[in-house]
């Protein structure tokens, strides 16, 4: 394919891209890449343009290429960003670097090691613990649980976490302190926390630590990068508050309502999915 | 950054990380002593500025202030308010700079016996001054 813009449509762009392979342990650098883009092109693209036809070498992680993975998390002119939602034309600049996102080790290119940010994220127990219930009751469909709409409302925006790792990449603390879970973890606990069907007691207990909860010091970088509107700032404020007594924590489980394979679960005949 | 000495530290520091206090308790002593402080302060130097600068430097008049028993207190009061949120501040920011077990005992056993350490060696001029 030509270097020049085919497309009168198309215009130039210049990718600086980081380089480096932990394996061979030859130090970084970065290359330069010169790529056409149009108006809807985002930096994915361009990356892949560059995969495609310029250095097959260069080193991505990607998936759904819609924002809903969170595998394409990068730093883009040095602020994290999911590759596939940054528009080229919207950033502005002649040149666009690339970077892998920091706090994380680089495993090779862009590509960064998760293993310790999903660490972190398993120790917070993201899954619901309710008291008298085992998987096989839920699996059989012999009961749900009941929630309002005012229920799901004070842990949804939680749940829209796609755990990107941008957030943990944007936090100063994660940055000095390794045993600091980021906020994508503490808001996770806030999310099971404020849900109605989870029933642990451990949850604030899990946080009460030296390097927990109380080493974040509010920069509100990580949501001004969460992609998804998280707000894992305010998740953390609102679990702090539980934990000072400020906010009562007046929570009442959600009602286990058993499921009739010949009833509704308000009595009336008809199917036995509740959803 | 080293991925395996991360895990590493983060499961030793888990498994020895036993305190007197909560760090959600100690933190709420910390934000108490600092909003305390402001006003214990601010009260201080109100008391100041109600005095002209050159008598407030006056030798007999500072040995009189320290003979008046709310304004001991009041000293005593910002001594141990700032004694304790600064100290537990510092151990804030000696934690986050390194983390290993024998650091962060260092950082604790250090900053809990330097805190005691000045409010005892400024109660100590407080009476002294004070004449009790």
């Amino acid at each position: 394919m030509s270097d020049t813009a085919e497309n009168k449509n198309e215009q130039m762009i210049t990718l600086k891209v980081y380089r480096e392979n932990r394996g061979q342990d030859s130090g970084s650098h970065y290359d330069t890449f010169e790529v056409p883009y149009k108006k809807w092109t985002t930096v994915l693209d361009a990356l892949l343009y560059v995969k495609s036809y310029i250095d097959a070498s260069v080193a991505v992680r990607y998936s759904c290429r819609m924002a809903s993975c969170g595998s394409c998390g990068m730093k883009i002119n040095g602020i994290p960003k999911l590759a596939c939602y940054t528009k080229i034309s919207e950033l502005e600049t002649s040149t666009i670097e690339c970077e892998p996102l920091s706090n994380f080790p680089i495993i090779r290119d862009l590509v960064t090691d998760f293993s310790l940010f999903f660490n972190h994220h398993r120790n917070m127990q993201p899954y619901i613990v309710a008291k008298d219930s085992n998987e096989d009751d839920t699996a059989k469909g012999t009961f749900s649980f009941y929630q309002v709409p005012e229920d799901v409302d004070k842990y949804l925006q939680f749940s829209y976490c796609i755990k990107c790792g941008l957030c943990y990449s944007a936090c100063p603390t994660v940055g000095t302190d390794v045993n600091f879970p980021g906020p994508q973890a503490l808001a996770q606990q806030y999310r099971y926390f404020a849900d109605t069907r989870d029933e642990s007691k451990q949850r604030l207990d899990i946080v009460d630590d030296r390097h927990g909860i109380w080493r974040c010091h509010f920069a509100g970088s990580c949501s001004k990068v969460c992609p998804k509107g998280v707000d894992p700032a305010l998740g953390i404020q609102l679990l702090r508050s539980y934990m000072l007594g400020i906010s009562k924590n007046d929570k009442v489980p959600a009602k286990k309502i058993e499921i009739d394979s010949t009833n509704d679960a308000d009595g009336s005949v008809g199917s036995s999915n509740t959803e | 950054m080293d991925l395996m000495s991360c895990l590493e530290c983060n499961e030793s520091i888990k498994m020895t990380s036993r305190t007197i206090l909560k760090e959600s308790q100690i933190m709420k002593i910390h934000y108490i002593t600092g909003i305390a402080a402001v006003f214990v302060v601010a009260l201080h130097i109100m008391m100041r500025l109600v005095v002209p600068f050159e008598q407030s430097l006056e030798y007999n008049y500072i040995i009189a202030n320290y003979k008046n028993i709310v304004y001991v207190l009041i000293l005593e009061a910002i001594l141990v308010l700032i004694s304790v949120h600064g100290f537990n501040g510092i151990r804030i920011i000696l934690l986050e700079l390194r983390q290993s077990r024998p650091w962060e005992n260092m950082v604790t056993v250090v900053t809990i016996s330097s805190m005691i350490g000045l409010i005892a060696y400024g109660t100590r001029t407080i009476i002294v001054a004070n004449g009790l």
